[in-house]
């Protein structure tokens, strides 16, 4: 309940400073989605007082910071396993394995998309198309790093490397 | 002007305007949802395609601009089909509920289905089902049926100046809804309902209490602020159960106050504190409800007592500025039939040296319309977002158009304005301030400033503000508006002719937020003392054997409260007409009279730009209560008073008034004093607002606003180093304390229990405690030097 | 990496050497930049830039294919403030060059877009880079800082009069952020949600002002074509048709990848460069320009020749150049439900006939994929394909409608069977063979 944990690092203020100075002194708002990357990375997730924080920072309604938290699918409005993996299975992955490499990634860890293991250690997500389909089956970890050609033995490697 | 043809017919139009309002000019109705005259274009529901010649596709009629040579059709096999493939989308998502939706009778959906939709859908697919929000006391929702017109989203953005609602999510899931947590809480909120095509959002205290079309309705005025809103009343079994905006673009547009919607509630009130029903007087200290004979008999002979005893003069009237000029009219008539001139219904006004120096009755100054062609404006003291809703909405507008507008005050609240410049300063520095901003207009126009200001000069921010108010492109396009704590300050009177100095070199206006819905029309009505007669203050600073009350609450509606109820409570008899009762009253009055609130009588109100605006009763009298007007017309006969035989409310208005006419004359704002620029405070100053939801009797027992975030109780705010400087945080209980008085004053109720509150926009040395609400009426004047001290 | 081959290489030229040959003085040894300097130091009219690039007749390659010299005609000289933007949002499914180019050779974009800058008048740019590709983004901005470093952006440029400076925004995952003007929106820090038209980005774009949007490739060409000249660029395609253009192919072939061809390359001449049809297997359909595009059966499509006018004959479109390969392992159902999934997942939400019909059309085509099909179902189908599209403001709901349309018209029977039998004319295990996933792991297949 230490509402100084619900506040984001100097250090993330600093990277979203970064950021509002690629636009127009006046137009702070185009910022919002990399603060709320900036957020994301360093809380996990997007809790409804992060998202507040970062719409006070820069000068918007905490409405429209949900509109975009809530519009872009990559955020997290709710907790997330330590590895987020998003596996995408549309039309050109699917005819390359995609489908097939989410369902294995299911067995494997004995969840649906969507469902987190009990440990808390995977999320399993499915995406949409992530403009690299002729590396498929694609996946991505925590959003930033993207697998390519992820046949049984790479997820299995993946999944060994996830500690 | 281009010249299109819509359906076969020629007409020419402004350039840049769109094919719905090309339309709409010649009268042809094209289906929408989404666009509304007043909000930007969204063009996202599609149900306003047409056909355009030489387009392949349909077009949206509310953003496609015409073009020379156009050729439009509304009704053609294209335009047709594509209205109902639209149709059919917006229906198999919508729940159909019709039966049990209070939108029902009065639904865009449900007119439009019946001409552009299909009898039946394919749809078979499951219905989406979307969770309902609380948007606060005030709107309730059904969010199944919302059709994502986002008319709300762009109300709160645009024109309430705060974006309180988004649609989130995306696709199908997309939803509309406040940020988690969070309420609709401006004081427009309730024009979301309106601007609603469907039955997603409706009023929460109508809900379920009638089906529309059970409904009777009148058209009628609100009794509120001095803007005069028109409403629509709707009644069932004499009962107003809704209020809805008469659309009136001279006056409120399309809009309503929260407080003008919703106050109708307080005429269904009930209780100790509720309706008064039925005629009562005190024998013996007990009250006994009687015949109306008994009552006005028994209060016509306590004033005829009293005036005979002691002369006219130890009677006093206090006329709520809320009342209709009829029955200012026949009050202040009836009070000088009885040989007093202590007649005022300017409660909370504390300056009264521009008496007999006025030139005509004060008024706005101009027209409510031309204020949206102000370019350059500034504001003095005014609590303008809560005081005068819709004029800071339309201030709000000319500021997106790049009009400047610039705030002289001792609060700096948020008005959701683009401000230009602003000068937050200690109530008592007011005066100095503005004669700052004549003093650096007059620098800038080369010309010689009142020499009587000239100790105070020129500092940065009023530079500033001038500099803005000359950069106007003409003069006559610059204003000056006093609102009401100018006009409730301790030096009003300075203030006004400051702004008189300043409009006069600006060559361009100035003038009043009229307070209340009779702020003019108390003038024009004659409701103010003349020669010795005391002013409202005067007639409570120095006790009167007897008062006539009118419609107001003096322990809550005058300047200072305290000090009304002390007077009131000493006096020998005080008559009150009053549509509401309350435990103050039954303490200090002898006689209770029943009357009518403005719903239930007919009268007029004048507006702050003097327009007469004169109205029905929209139901009838409840209990024994009776129109004032009547009432005061049989107490001027039963006291033999002349001129008391007026039949009907039109002949008082037309006697008051010399007839009918659509705006009084004699409006004229110049006053000849010699400004005063001294500086009477000295310490810890009360900044009071008066909260718009205690403003007036009425809004007071409106349950569903007494529930709303402007309703909140009054705490004592502090900007942060005045905090410090007391020893306080934020969240501290505090004693508040009318200076002088010192705080172990055993009994003492000059002093009231609030809690600290932090509030920034304070000027240093100012502490902010509303005025108008029963936790602070002790603390008495409104202008005053306190003291706070932490528990 | 995407394997890739080419025929004519020029935005690939410098490729092929992995992640090694990206930095800017790599670009610059294969003569980068110098095409900015040629254009800074001789003092170019802007109106003779735009006049070449108009003579090359390159056409946008974000999908609509609208003459690019055209639309950088649009922008009204005197505004004050004016953008550049480039659209590297890449998310039609099937497309994935833009990725590549970045990551390949970030600078050819980078150079293209201050040309694009100063032949407009513009002093801003951005590129918005889409959601999944992150490290694309980082490597964007690392090519950035050595442009900003080496004085080709930021105040005037190589000592020039010229300013321009360029930034990065990346997206988080909407792929209507692709729609130029949900684009807009979303750097403005809003949802994508597209405006209508017009006004035109050309005169009411970013923050309101006048703004020339591109996407990367056609940015990245701006180079090359300033260097050989417009007509020899032209003629390197068809008339009408001008330049090279990288293809993505995916699917059902041996090396998925981006292939540099000129314009009007036969098709069958493509597959073969992508190495042929995986396990020899036969050609179903090609949806020939990104999902969006309708899909052609096979016949037809090797019939076609790589050009707008080629594709558009045959009754589909060029779009992104995104050639979705499939072979008869595929259930033309199932994969229509996924491609209608898709659009119903990302439909922005604003426009009535797209927010309630991509789901309409997703709910019907999962039924019938599903067994629970009616006779009515395809009737329906293209009846409400039809209510939806040219009906609202983007053209995502035409998007999601041409699949739907072209499936059932080339592929009728599967959908009848799939009603009638409750279940696919291809056989659940073939149909699973297809994707390679499993055999690929399986040790027997080896051979
Ligand atoms: C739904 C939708 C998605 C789009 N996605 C992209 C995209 O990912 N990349 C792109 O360059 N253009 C995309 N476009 C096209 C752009 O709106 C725009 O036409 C293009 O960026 C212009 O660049 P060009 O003239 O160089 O082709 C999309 C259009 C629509 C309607
Ligand atoms: S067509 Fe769809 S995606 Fe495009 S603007 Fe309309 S709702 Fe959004
Ligand atoms: S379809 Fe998966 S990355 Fe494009």
């Amino acid at each position: 309940m230490d509402k100084q944990n619900d506040m984001l690092s100097p250090e993330a203020f600093r990277k979203i400073d970064r950021e509002v100075a690629k636009y127009p002194a006046e137009q702070k708002q185009s910022a919002i989605m990399a603060a709320l990357v900036i957020a994301q990375d360093e809380k996990g997730w997007l809790a409804q007082e992060v998202i507040a924080e970062v719409a006070g920072y820069l000068g918007m309604a905490p409405i429209a910071a949900y509109e975009v938290a809530s519009f872009y699918n990559m955020y997290n409005l709710k907790p997330v396993g330590k590895y987020k993996l998003t596996v995408c299975t549309n039309l050109p992955c699917a005819l390359s394995g995609g489908v097939h490499a989410a369902d294995y990634v299911k067995e494997k860890l004995g969840i649906d998309f969507n469902e987190t293991t009990a440990d808390g250690k995977f999320t399993l997500k499915e995406g949409e198309c992530m403009g690299a389909c002729g590396d498929a089956p694609v996946m991505l970890v925590n959003d930033k790093r993207m697998c390519s050609f992820m046949l049984p033995e790479q997820i299995d490697a993946l999944l060994a490397e996830c500690k | 002007m281009v010249e299109i043809e819509i359906d076969g017919t020629t007409l020419q139009v402004v350039e840049g305007s769109t094919i719905i309002e090309a339309a709409h000019q010649m009268g042809t109705y094209i289906p929408h949802f989404c666009y509304h005259k007043k909000l930007s274009i969204a063009a996202n529901c599609r149900m306003c395609l047409v056909q355009v010649e030489k387009a392949p596709k349909p077009m949206p009629a509310c953003a496609t601009p015409v073009a020379n040579g156009m050729k439009v059709f509304t009704h053609s096999e294209l335009a047709v089909k594509a209205q109902k493939a639209v149709m059919e989308f917006l229906l198999i998502n919508h729940p159909l509920d019709c039966p049990i939706c209070d939108q029902g009778g009065e639904c865009q959906l449900q007119d439009l289905a019946v001409g552009y939709g299909e009898s039946a859908s394919q749809y078979e697919e499951e219905k989406r089902v979307v969770p309902d929000k609380d948007l606060g006391p005030l709107v309730a929702t059904d969010m199944t049926r919302c059709i994502n017109c986002t008319r709300c989203i762009r109300f709160t953005a645009e024109i309430a100046g705060f974006m309180e609602l988004g649609q989130s999510y995306r696709g199908e899931r997309a939803e509309v809804m406040p940020f988690i947590g969070k309420t609709v809480d401006t004081e427009l909120s309730g024009n979301i309902i309106d601007l609603c095509p469907v039955g997603a959002l409706t009023s929460k205290p109508f809900r379920f209490s009638a089906r529309t079309w059970e409904l009777s309705r009148r058209k009628s005025v609100s009794p509120h602020d001095g803007l005069g809103s028109n409403l629509i009343m709707q009644t069932k079994h004499h009962r107003v159960l809704r209020v809805l905006p008469l659309e009136n673009e001279a006056i409120n547009e399309c809009w309503l106050t929260d407080k003008e919607r919703y106050s109708y509630q307080g005429l269904n009130s009930e209780g100790d504190n509720g309706r008064l029903t039925k005629p009562m007087v005190k024998q013996g200290g007990e009250w006994k409800e009687v015949d109306w004979n008994v009552a006005l008999d028994y209060a016509a002979h306590a004033l005829r007592d009293v005036a005979k005893t002691h002369g006219g003069s130890a009677i006093g009237g206090l006329l709520s500025p809320h009342a209709t000029l009829e029955e200012m009219y026949l009050a202040q008539k009836l009070l000088r039939g009885l040989g007093s001139e202590n007649i005022d219904f300017r409660l909370r006004q504390s300056d009264f040296s521009a008496d007999g120096k006025r030139k005509g009755t004060p008024w706005l100054g101009m027209k409510i319309a031309e204020i949206g062609e102000l370019d350059r404006v500034l504001v003095v003291g005014s609590f303008l977002r809560k005081d005068h809703p819709l004029i800071a909405q339309r201030l709000r507008q000319s500021a997106k158009r790049g009009a400047q507008v610039s705030v002289l005050h001792s609060a700096d609240d948020d008005l959701l304005i683009k401000l230009e410049a602003r000068a937050i300063v200690a109530p008592s520095q007011l005066p100095a301030q503005l004669a700052e901003v004549v003093n650096a207009v007059a620098a800038l126009k080369g010309v010689a400033a009142d020499p009587a200001l000239a100790k105070v000069g020129a500092g940065d921010t009023a530079k500033k503000i001038a500099a803005s108010l000359v950069s106007g492109s003409e003069g006559s396009k610059c204003g000056v508006l006093l609102g009401n704590f100018a006009q409730q300050h301790p030096q009003a009177a300075t203030l006004n002719v400051l702004a008189q100095q300043l409009a006069r070199l600006l060559g361009g206006r100035f003038g009043f937020l009229g307070e209340a819905a009779n702020s003019v029309g108390g003038y024009v009505a004659k409701a103010i003392p003349t020669g010795d007669g005391l002013n409202a203050a005067a007639m409570l600073n120095t006790p009167r054997q007897a008062y006539v009350v009118v419609g107001a609450e003096p322990e809550l509606d005058c300047a200072d409260g305290a000090q009304a109820l002390a007077s009131l409570t000493q006096a020998a008899a005080v008559v009150v007409l009053s549509p509401f009762k309350s435990q103050a009253m039954l303490d200090y009055a002898a006689v209770l009279l029943p009357v009518s609130p403005f719903s239930e009588t007919s009268g007029s109100f004048v507006n702050t730009e003097g327009r007469v605006q004169s109205f029905y009763a929209a139901a009838k009298p409840l209990g024994e209560s009776r129109p004032a007007w009547k009432v005061l017309r049989v107490l001027g006969n039963l006291l033999k008073v002349e001129g008391f035989e007026q039949n009907s409310s039109e002949e008082v208005r037309d006697e008051a008034l010399g007839g009918a006419p659509e705006f009084v004359s004699g409006l004229e704002n110049a006053v000849n004093v010699a400004p005063n620029l001294e500086a009477a405070a000295n310490g810890l100053e009360r900044v009071a607002d008066v909260p718009i939801h205690f403003a007036d009797s009425l809004v007071r027992r409106a349950p569903a606003l007494q529930k709303a975030a402007d309703s909140a109780v009054p705490s004592a705010r502090m900007n942060a180093a005045t905090l410090v400087k007391h020893g306080l945080l934020a969240g501290d209980a505090v004693k508040v304390m009318r200076s002088g008085i010192q705080s172990d004053g055993a009994g003492d109720t000059a002093q009231v229990t609030l809690v600290a509150q932090l509030d920034n926009g304070l000027p240093d040395n100012a502490l902010r405690v509303a005025a108008a609400h029963a936790d602070t009426q002790a603390l008495g004047a409104m202008f005053s030097v306190l003291s706070v001290e932490k528990i | 990496m995407a394997l890739i081959d080419t025929i004519n290489p020029l935005l690939t030229t410098g490729w092929g050497k992995g992640d090694a040959g990206w930095s800017l003085k790599d670009y610059e040894a294969r003569g980068g930049y110098a095409q900015l300097k040629r254009i800074l130091t001789s003092k170019m009219s802007q109106d003779d830039l735009i006049a070449e690039v108009k003579k090359s007749v390159l056409r946008g390659r974000g999908g609509a294919g609208f003459p690019t010299g055209l639309k950088w005609s649009f922008m009204p000289k005197a505004a004050p403030e004016k953008y550049v933007v480039c659209n590297t949002d890449e998310g039609e499914p099937g497309t994935f060059k833009d990725r590549d180019l970045l990551r390949f050779d970030p600078h050819s974009t980078i150079e293209g877009m201050i040309i694009a800058g100063y032949a407009v008048g513009a002093k801003r740019g951005y590129n918005y880079i889409h959601g999944e590709i992150f490290e694309i983004y980082q490597r964007f901005e690392a090519a950035l800082d050595e442009a900003r470093a080496a004085g080709y952006l930021g105040e005037n440029i190589l000592g020039s009069e010229f300013s321009f400076d360029l930034f990065a925004h990346h997206g988080w995952g909407a792929y209507i952020c692709g729609e130029e003007t949900g684009l807009l929106e979303s750097i403005e820090g809003k949802k994508g949600q597209p405006r209508f038209k017009p006004p035109f980005p050309a005169n009411f774009g970013l923050y309101g002002k006048p703004t020339t949007i591109n996407n990367t490739e056609t940015f990245a060409a701006i180079p090359f074509i300033l260097g050989m000249g417009g007509e020899a660029y032209l003629n390197l395609g068809k008339p009408n048709n001008g330049g090279t253009k990288l293809f993505s192919v995916s699917g059902h072939v041996n090396r998925p990848g981006n292939y540099e061809v000129p314009m009007g390359t036969p098709f069958a001449k493509l597959l073969e460069m992508a190495g042929g049809m995986r396990g020899g297997r036969k050609l179903k359909a090609v949806i020939p320009g990104g999902s969006s595009a309708p899909v052609l059966p096979a016949d037809v499509m090797m019939d076609c020749t790589m050009d707008y006018d080629s594709i558009a004959k045959a009754g589909s479109m060029l779009g992104s150049g995104a050639v979705i390969v499939m072979d008869e392992t595929v259930c033309m159902v199932k994969a229509l439900e996924r491609l209608s999934y898709f659009y119903y997942e990302e439909s922005c939400g604003q426009c009535t006939p797209c927010r309630e019909g991509t789901g309409w059309l997703y709910r019907v085509v999962h039924r019938i994929e599903h067994g629970q099909g009616r006779q009515e179902d395809l009737d329906l189908l293209n009846r409400v394909t039809d209510n939806m599209m040219g009906k609202t403001i983007c053209a995502l709901a035409d998007a999601a409608a041409f699949p739907v349309r072209s499936f059932i018209k080339h592929f009728k029977s599967e959908f009848e069977y799939h009603v009638e039998h409750k279940k696919c004319l291809v056989d659940p295990e073939v149909q699973r063979a297809g994707s390679g996933f499993f055999r690929a792991s399986s040790a027997t297949e080896a051979a």
